[in-house]
């Protein structure tokens, strides 16, 4: 079975709520929409206060090149445009809307049916993407409009679907699998058009028995598009890993996967995708997993964006127990810590992960003892421990001398370390600064 | 037996005069010729290597000294005045007296007790924990408490309060390098001018959100509310971003504002409760003093007995 | 509730730690001690004892009064260091005491005087043996002979080690046929299973295969440096072998005597003095090899292992410079 070349460690996969059917999440009183809920610069408001708007209705526009649009999960009033403190208590832009039934944009096909048939060019479904404000759902949160232009003089050969989930605990994609196959082959053969690739490969890892079994059935009725199995290793989701599982190819450092004629979309994207250009459906749901070892119950639900972490464990588990230590929104190996929970989730909230305080707390750090588990363990063979003393004694630039920049931030140093050294600390607090010398040189 | 004495003995000669040759020819040949001045120079500076004057260290601002031949644009700040006499003297100059001053915390961070928001557990580094979310005590502008600006000072000057977590400054040993204003994350540390007396009048956050907001966050957050501005005597406060902050160049430490101040942002640092008469002392022109002098002094008093100004 | 906690990605870990792999190397080092026990009885145990609670004492010692931070006794390393000692040295009822300070300058000079656990750059046991060797050269080349089980005195009747008898023969212009045939040299299979002179862990290849075995399915340590060291003892000895077989030892003598296993199984490889990527550790295993032999062959000791050990240690810091792992795509 195939995977990456090297390193990668094998956490427990904690995945416990793989049975939890989707529900639909209630709607809340009030929403919270950030306006940078992808990578790159804001959306810029287009409603005003004490503006009505309808579910689906186009609240932030994207203005740069790096930018995406940004709809109103709600109906209801604006009634603020300011500032907003994100679940790690960073100010951002955001609308507030006062929620009032659920009045939806009469575009928006609202049907159970599916629809199969897409007669869209290649430029109308990237111009629609662009429209309905897609982005990426593996987390990066990408806007997909970009991802799906294939810049001049490149070719895309293969389009890799990311379905590996490698992060322990996150059964999200694992549920749209089950529960929306066909959906998502739609989807598929509508990116394939797009980039004009030939054949798309899903990536499944070996610990999702059922979803394989449903994808490679469904995919079957599909021209183009098989299932690839992986054997089970974390950071497999990662992009190079999973371009080099699939296909055998490595993206050189500081390259995209273009460049190797690849492109890879997260499963959850997919699913997007089709509602985005069969139901006219803007992104303004998600699917989120709520889980915790120590939680009274397991879900997975289908969420309006903007509603906020609070809400989410109100409606779920009633409210957090008495021992929480840390809540996350992502998967336990990437997610971020959350310290404020009254925040709204975004576009690329994959799941609340509550761990109590046993879980959470780190053990203390001791000496390095050279061990090189480090070193064994990650992925894009580099060197952690030496990082760890470069940043450590102020020497960034011979740690970008090192490759420090081709790190990928996936945690299996810290994983893996007896030393209980913070080594993925240190190497993002290494990046930053190498990155800020290296703007000042360019500056110069 | 002899023989072998004498045999080593005159292989280890030889072998001495030949390395002694090659390392005479070699040191010939990779001279440097080095201005004298230099060394002279680098003898009177601190030899800290504080990084103050933005060189590598004290030897690499001897040689721009000499180098430039005059002392126009470098400084030592840490030195002072008193060394750039010195250094001056040698140049063969003059060195115009600054100002000294002294590096100013401006942030009450406390991160024991009710404003404890959070728990931090990572790596011990204010720029990364500040890439990760706000701070401790909930506030995204305020100091992170992690102590980058007492491990970036040279001369002890600096150190983590046990009891608020926050840093203090030892204003004895500070040189006002400015080491620490480069090594915070948040430019919280400023360097202030010591002031008459060391009585110096400052806005004690940093804080740029909106009244309300930053009032949630902390007590004793600056609003922006501009009282402090009204009164003051010779223009000195600038309020800007929903931040009042004091031009040192130009107050004159009457202390008014500080009286005005409703949530005590505004500090007042070494000013004596007993003799508390700056205002009437300097003669300032057309203030009118409604209060009285006693509640004033109250007032400076409880200020500077907060746990977390100096 | 309680403040949240807060922290960067990754929020779980492996739950390995120091101590884990230092207390399973204490495991692994349980059968050479029992073999030890059991052939060289009463002594073998006091010299583990003395050796195994000095170091801990001394450990405790300075870091209580001398580097003023909380104790690491129980990380199990100091153990480590106190039995890796007391195997290196005979089991004779002088060494009692010569092991106590044998223990201090491990401790305290190989390992306390750098900072600590992971910032030796010569594995302590190995710096305590040595300095033991070279201060007490009488004491630790007295090898005891193997009796019967479990002798309990402290007497003990001496011999030579296999090693010590051609060396011996050797420089006496004896060919190295009529050394091996002599009543001295036991046979293959009494080498292998311990029966004869050395150190009191060397002794038996059975013990240390054993140990050597759980280490590398707990993944502690890796195949590379002990494979790299000993097939290119075999290799360069064979080579030698096959130039002159009156001269030199067979390479699976050569790889069964002395304390060649127990060096590339425990001693070179602990992680603290060995290069961290593969190409390294081969090359570092190499080293060990090629000097070891070289020692053995040419030098003025019999046995070379230790100071192989001790001399790639030192080059250690140079191979994670220079051999680094291969980066991904390039």
């Amino acid at each position: 079975m195939k995977t990456f070349a090297m390193g990668g460690v094998h956490p427990h996969d904690n995945k416990i709520s793989t049975e939890a059917v989707i529900e639909q999440m209630p709607l809340p009183e009030k929403v919270v929409v950030l306006m940078n809920q992808h990578l790159g610069a804001p959306a810029t408001p287009v409603v005003a206060k004490g503006d009505k708007v309808k579910v689906g209705q186009l609240i932030g526009e994207a203005q740069a090149f790096m930018c995406a649009n940004v709809h109103s999960p709600v109906s209801g009033t604006v009634t603020k445009i300011d500032t907003c403190k994100d679940p790690f208590g960073l100010a951002k832009p955001a609308i507030y809307i006062d929620v009032e039934g659920d009045e939806w944009m009469e575009s928006i096909d609202r049907t159970p049916d599916i629809k199969r048939e897409c007669n869209l060019e290649p430029k109308e479904i990237v111009a629609k993407l662009k429209e309905m404000g897609i982005v990426g759902l593996g987390g990066a949160t990408f806007p997909a409009h970009i991802k799906y232009s294939v810049p001049d003089g490149k070719k895309a050969e293969y389009l890799i679907i990311n379905a590996v989930e490698c992060e322990p605990y996150l059964t999200s994609d694992h549920r749209v699998m089950l529960e929306h196959a066909e959906e998502i082959c739609i989807g598929i053969s509508i990116l394939r058009k797009a980039l004009g690739v030939p054949c798309a490969y899903i990536g499944i890892e070996n610990n999702k028995p059922e979803p394989i079994r449903v994808m490679r059935e469904m995919a079957a009725k599909f021209q183009g598009i098989e299932v690839v199995p992986l054997k089970l290793k974390y950071p497999q989701g990662a992009e190079k890993q999973l371009i080099n599982a699939v296909t055998g190819r490595k993206v050189p450092s500081g390259k995209l996967p273009i460049d190797v004629g690849c492109v890879v979309s997260n499963v959850g994207t997919t699913f997007a995708v089709y509602e985005a250009i069969q139901k006219n459906k803007p992104l303004i749901e998600n699917i989120l997993t709520v889980t915790g070892k120590k939680l009274p119950s397991q879900h997975n639900y289908q969420v309006r964006i903007g509603i906020t972490y609070n809400d989410i464990i109100k409606h779920s588990i009633g409210e957090l127990p008495e021992n929480t230590g840390k809540v996350i929104s992502g998967g336990p190996m990437m997610g971020k810590a959350v310290c404020n929970l009254d925040a709204p989730t975004t576009k690329g909230a994959s799941s609340v992960l509550v761990f109590d305080e046993s879980e959470a707390c780190r053990n203390t750090e001791t000496n390095c003892i050279r061990c090189g588990k480090c070193m064994n363990a990650c992925p894009m063979g580099l060197e952690p421990y030496l990082f760890s003393s470069l940043v450590k004694n102020g020497r960034f630039e011979e740690a970008g001398k090192n490759n420090i920049l081709d790190c990928i931030e996936c945690g299996c140093c810290f994983f893996s370390c007896p030393a209980n050294k913070p080594l993925t600390d240190e190497i993002r607090l290494g990046k930053n600064k190498y990155r800020g010398i290296l703007a000042a040189k360019q500056k110069r | 037996m002899t023989t072998q004495i004498l045999l080593a003995v005159a292989v280890l000669g030889i072998l001495g005069i030949v390395f002694a040759v090659v390392l005479y020819f070699v040191a010939q040949k990779f001279k440097v010729v080095e201005d004298p001045l230099i060394d002279e120079i680098a003898e009177v500076l601190p030899g800290a290597n504080c990084g103050g004057c933005g060189k590598a260290g004290c030897r690499a601002l001897a040689e721009a000294f000499v180098k430039q031949g005059n002392m126009e644009g470098l400084k030592c700040p840490a030195g002072g005045n008193a060394v750039m006499e010195k250094v001056a003297a040698l140049l063969g100059q003059t060195a115009e007296a600054s100002e000294p001053q002294v590096a100013v915390v401006r942030c009450a961070a406390c991160f024991t007790g009710e404003r404890r928001q959070v728990r931090y557990d990572g790596l011990k580094d204010c720029s990364f924990a500040g890439s990760l979310y706000m701070g401790e005590n909930g506030c995204a502008f305020g100091c992170l408490g992690l102590g980058n600006c007492a491990a970036a000072c040279q001369f002890d000057a600096l150190s983590m309060d046990p009891v608020t977590g926050a840093p203090l400054v030892d204003e004895e040993k500070c040189t006002a390098c400015g080491a620490c204003v480069k090594a915070c994350p948040r430019g919280i540390i400023e360097l202030r001018n010591k002031g008459r007396k060391n009585r110096r009048v400052y806005v004690n956050c940093v804080n740029k959100e909106k009244g309300a907001m930053a009032r949630k966050t902390c007590d004793n957050a600056c609003i922006g509310c501009g009282k402090c501005a009204k009164v003051c005597p010779k223009e000195a406060i600038k309020i800007e971003n929903n931040l009042a902050y004091v031009d040192y160049t130009v107050c004159i430490a009457c202390g008014k504002c500080v009286n005005e101040c409703p949530t005590g942002a505004m500090v007042a640092e070494n000013f004596t409760p007993v003799k508390p008469k700056p205002a009437e002392e300097l003669n300032a022109p057309k203030a009118t003093i409604t209060e009285s002098v006693a509640p004033m002094a109250e007032k400076v008093e409880l200020n500077n007995n907060l746990p977390h100004t100096n | 509730m309680k403040p949240l906690s807060i922290s960067g990605s990754p929020h779980v870990h492996s739950d390995e730690s120091t101590k884990k792999i230092m207390w399973r190397v204490n495991l692994a080092l349980v059968p050479m001690l029992l073999v030890g026990i059991a052939y060289f009885g009463l002594n073998a145990l006091l010299i583990s004892l003395v050796s195994v609670a000095c170091c801990c004492l001394f450990q405790w010692l300075i870091e209580k009064f001398i580097m003023k931070v909380p104790t690491t006794l129980w990380d199990g390393s100091a153990i480590v260091t106190g039995l890796l000692l007391a195997f290196n040295v005979p089991a004779t009822a002088s060494m009692i005491w010569i092991v106590a300070i044998g223990a201090l300058v491990a401790i305290g000079i190989g390992k306390m005087s750098f900072g600590g656990l992971g910032k030796n750059p010569f594995n302590p046991a190995l710096v305590g043996r040595v300095f033991l060797l070279i201060s007490f050269p009488v004491q630790m080349t007295t090898w005891p002979t193997v009796g019967k089980w479990f002798p309990m005195s402290l007497d003990t009747t001496t011999g030579a080690t296999p090693l010590g008898v051609i060396k011996e023969g050797l420089m006496n212009g004896q060919k190295l046929s009529d050394i091996m045939a002599s009543n001295d040299m036991p046979s293959l299979l009494n080498i292998f299973l311990g029966h004869i002179g050395g150190s009191f862990g060397e002794v038996c290849a059975l013990a240390i295969i054993i140990g050597a075995i759980y280490l590398l399915c707990r993944k502690v340590i890796t195949w590379h440096i002990p494979v790299s060291f000993i097939l290119t003892a075999a290799i360069f000895s064979g080579i030698l072998w096959l130039v002159n077989p009156e001269k030199f030892v067979d390479p699976l003598t050569t790889i069964l005597t002395g304390g060649l296993l127990l060096g590339a199984c425990f001693m070179a490889t602990d992680m603290v003095t060995s290069p961290m990527s593969k190409w390294g550790q081969l090359l570092f295993g190499f080293g060990c090899g090629l000097l070891t032999i070289i020692i053995r062959n040419w030098g003025a000791y019999p046995e070379g292992v230790s100071f192989a050990i001790l001399l790639m240690n030192a080059v250690t810091p140079l191979i994670n410079r220079y051999i680094k792992p291969k980066r991904f795509a390039k």
